[in-house]
């Protein structure tokens, strides 16, 4: 072909280089395999680092009661009933263990006065099982992984971003992809590969994601055959930042309401009272981010749209200890001092619920040798994720996916990658240097970027979703025509005209699944169905691909256990 | 509100030049934001690192106006707007195009350093008060603005011998962890090149988090090399201990 490309092997290649990524990358280590990470960014600067409020795990520290039945009751209940049972029972019975894993390998959670690490409560948990490290868990979370990989061996491709799985007939072959700096293209050859990608937070105009998070690992799923599951479940965090209109949407740690914070409208009253008078401010995230939407919608507002969060009634050193982060970012960003007076925060699109539909004890999707974990696989977290259980989910699944992926390389012979693909996909990654009169990338994404805020936001209805959908598709057509300038050198609008691909992809996907459920549940809000329906309650909608175009069918959830059904009506 | 100017220096590692840039300014905006501004309007292929815009990632640095700053918390209103901004990269490693530099001679340092080696048997419970100091140092975000100020490695460009302020802090973070088994006093002393710095504070004062790189971390595995190494005493209770 004319382009020309590197070639690597690896027994196993890692898309994405966060906690899930990171721990599927030692456990495939540990199994013997060469493995491989590839990530967009620098190591280290992923999603993971801004987790800040903890990771939930049933190690009963603090509240002696508590342990993996009510972690799991609690998950589910979160997730309103639609999660994967057997992961959320995986995820609650190895939370712990993952934990553990991490202060073996240097971690420093913050300590209980007896010396254990201590943990915190949070919106949905039962008991306090939030292990943490201040408000910069994610921080250590990935500093550990990322030396630990390194010095066990992890070949790390860094500011790669891959752009296409290749196939062998129906199984995965390896991937092709691009340097960012100098624009060279690579092509993976691997037995497994583990999607680790994270989210999809980029295709909305008010979110706590960075750059990264276009979708492209779902994206790359769905091209290859795998289905996805769940779409319509994308979490609005109820607190990002709302004023200054340069930080609109950094994330707020739900750590604030963990460790007392209060929510108040405009007329200081303590509105959860109102939407869960039980749980108040630590209800679930789908419940609070309505709650504050719909007082700002009512006129009770603050002065730029949201509601105040106010943690000031706590002394000031311990609001220093316990949210350095919190009080640096609003004293330096937003020119408050969060130990004296209240913050601004609205809701902030933050966390994918659906992704890769996988298979519950291997990670496995739809084609063989593709495996997925964290943000980027569906199941664990239903209709709704509980704060917290998203770094356990990195920890368990990335931990299962690596595993997985590893045996897998084992027991498959060599694949061979025809050229065709090869050269289908670097001519389709040069394309839009040849247009000369066709749309900025910059332009297509703030376009979908208003798109997907107004039309497939907190409160969904069928018109704004099928002008949602149409939306989308007409932005996916004038990407055919998207123009690029300059050169192939680290050229950021070359790089997002790539990720725009992912992201028009995942964005169909997720208007259309929120089209079809015409129920309320969880993160899905339904105005024209705002109740739960019982029959769509026992189903999770699945798109995939056929032909060329994005498919939708239903899938009945398998029966639960009646010992885990038990647990359920517990209280 | 009034625009602001921008001069970028632009180019590649074989020649650059100062390219001028005029932003709308909006209430609490932040360099990035101006840079954000510039690639959607003026120059789709500017190069620039970011990740977070928070000061969580580090991934944003830069020079401007002369000073080392995270430009996702750098806040136009915080600068004279009287005369253009500039904005170069890091000046301690090589540029790769516009304001991204190759920094990846850091994670070949950070290799050479053994990891967390726990003490045999230990039991796995520490006291808040013991782990304080180390949670200071593991609150680095690489950054590398530190690295970037650091005169042996920006004026005397000592890297190969050098470990530079990062890896004090990562290494104080591993020496002073309650339960860890390992001494690298002479990693320290040899490959990392500890004595180079002569305490300056130019890191410190550079660091976005605010952590005390000199007086808490190099300082204090300055002493440990010099008891391990050169105090007489300790030399022969180790001679001993060792037999």
């Amino acid at each position: 072909m004319s382009e020309k490309y590197e070639t690597r092997e690896h027994d196993v290649l890692i898309i994405g280089a966060g906690g899930a990524g990171l721990r599927a990358a030692i456990a495939a280590l540990a199994e013997g395999a060469s493995v491989a990470v590839v990530c967009k960014s620098l190591l280290g600067k992923a999603h993971t680092v801004m987790a800040e409020g903890g990771i939930a795990a049933a190690m009963a520290n603090v509240d002696a009661a508590d342990d993996w039945r009510t972690h799991f009751r609690d998950t589910m209940r979160g997730g309103k009933f639609l999660n994967n049972w057997r992961m959320a029972q995986i995820h609650a019975l190895e939370a712990p263990d993952g934990v553990r894993e991490l202060e073996q390998w240097g971690a420093l959670f913050d300590r209980t006065s007896s010396g254990e690490i201590l943990q915190r409560a949070f919106g949905g948990h039962t008991f306090k099982r939030l292990c943490h490290v201040g408000d910069r868990t994610g921080l250590e979370m990935i500093r550990t992984l990322q030396d630990r990989g390194v010095h066990m061996g992890i070949d790390v491709y860094m500011e790669c971003t891959i752009t296409r799985l290749l196939k062998d007939g129906d199984r995965v072959a390896g991937a092709f992809g691009y340097w960012r700096e100098s624009g060279r293209f690579i092509v993976f050859k691997a037995k497994s590969v583990v999607i680790a990608s994270g989210g999809i937070g980029k295709a909305w105009r008010i979110t706590s994601n960075s750059w990264e998070y276009t979708g492209d690992g779902m994206a790359l799923a769905y091209e290859a055959g795998a289905e996805l599951m769940d779409m319509e479940f994308v979490q609005f965090h109820p607190t990002g930042m709302v004023w200054p209109p340069g930080v609109q949407g950094i994330l707020v740690t739900e750590a604030v309401r963990g460790e007392g914070g209060v929510l108040r409208n405009n007329v200081g009253e303590r509105f959860m009272e109102r939407y869960d008078p039980e749980k108040m401010e630590l209800s679930t995230r789908d419940v609070v981010a309505r709650a504050i939407y719909t007082e700002a919608k009512e006129g009770r507002g603050t002065e730029h749209g949201g509601a105040f969060l106010d943690i000031s009634h706590k002394p000031a050193d311990y609001v220093k200890r316990k949210l350095p982060s919190m009080y640096h970012q609003f004293r330096e960003l937003a020119d408050v001092d969060i130990t004296l007076e209240p913050m601004e925060v609205g809701p902030t699109c933050h966390y994918m619920m659906g992704g890769i539909r996988v298979e519950a004890e291997s990670a496995q999707a739809t084609v063989p040798g593709l495996f997925a974990a964290g943000e980027a696989a569906a199941g664990l977290h239903g209709a709704n994720r509980l704060g917290g259980n998203s770094l356990s989910d990195l920890l368990v699944f990335g931990r299962r996916a690596g595993l997985a992926g590893a045996r897998h390389a084992k027991n498959v012979g060599p694949s061979a990658i025809d050229e065709s693909q090869i050269e289908a996909a670097a001519k389709e990654s040069l394309t839009p240097f040849l247009h000369l009169d066709g749309r900025s990338p910059y332009d297509i994404h703030s376009d979908l970027q208003d798109v997907m805020q107004n039309y497939v936001g907190i409160f969904r209805n069928e018109e704004d979703l099928i002008k949602g959908l149409n939306g989308v598709l007409r932005l996916t057509d004038e990407m055919i025509r998207v123009r690029v300038e300059g050169s192939r050198l680290f050229n950021p609008g070359w790089h997002l005209a790539q990720d725009l691909k992912s992201m028009l992809i995942v964005s169909e996907a997720v208007a259309m699944s929120a089209l079809e459920r015409k129920e309320s549940r969880g993160a899905h809000s339904r105005i024209d169905f705002p109740k739960y329906d019982d029959a769509w309650g026992r189903q999770n909608n699945i798109i995939f691909r056929a032909g060329d175009e994005m498919k939708l069918r239903q899938q009945e959830i398998s029966k639960m256990p009646t010992d885990l059904e038990k647990l359920l009506s517990s209280e | 509100m009034p625009d602001a100017t921008f001069k970028i220096l632009r180019g590649d590692n074989k020649s650059s030049a100062f390219v001028e840039y005029t932003v709308p300014i909006a209430p609490g905006m932040v360099v990035l934001d101006a840079l954000h501004y510039i690639q959607a309007h003026q120059a789709p292929d500017l190069a620039v690192r970011w990740n977070c815009k928070a000061g969580r990632c580090g991934s944003c640095s830069a020079e401007v106006n002369g000073r080392p700053r995270l430009t996702c918390k750098l806040r136009l209103d915080a600068l004279p707007l009287e005369a253009p901004i500039t904005v170069q990269p890091m000046r301690t490693f090589p540029v790769i195009k516009d304001l991204v530099t190759d920094v990846s001679w850091n994670y070949r340092v950070n290799e050479k350093i053994p990891p967390f080696t726990p003490r045999e048997n230990v039991e796995w419970k520490m006291k808040q008060r013991d782990i304080d100091r180390v949670q200071e140092f593991r609150k680095c975000i690489e950054c590398f603005l530190c690295q970037n100020v650091c005169h042996v490695l920006r004026d005397h460009d000592k890297g190969e011998q050098f470990g530079g302020p990062r890896f004090f802090v990562r290494v104080a973070g591993l020496e002073m962890h309650p339960l860890d088994g390992l001494s690298r006093t002479q990693l320290l002393r040899q490959d990392l090149g500890i004595g180079f710095c002569n305490i300056t504070k130019c890191c410190t004062e550079v660091c976005p988090e605010d952590i005390h790189i000199t007086d808490n971390a190099i300082i204090p595995l300055k002493e440990r090399v010099i008891d391990n190494h050169y105090d007489p005493v300790s030399w022969f209770l180790r001679k001993i201990r060792k037999r």
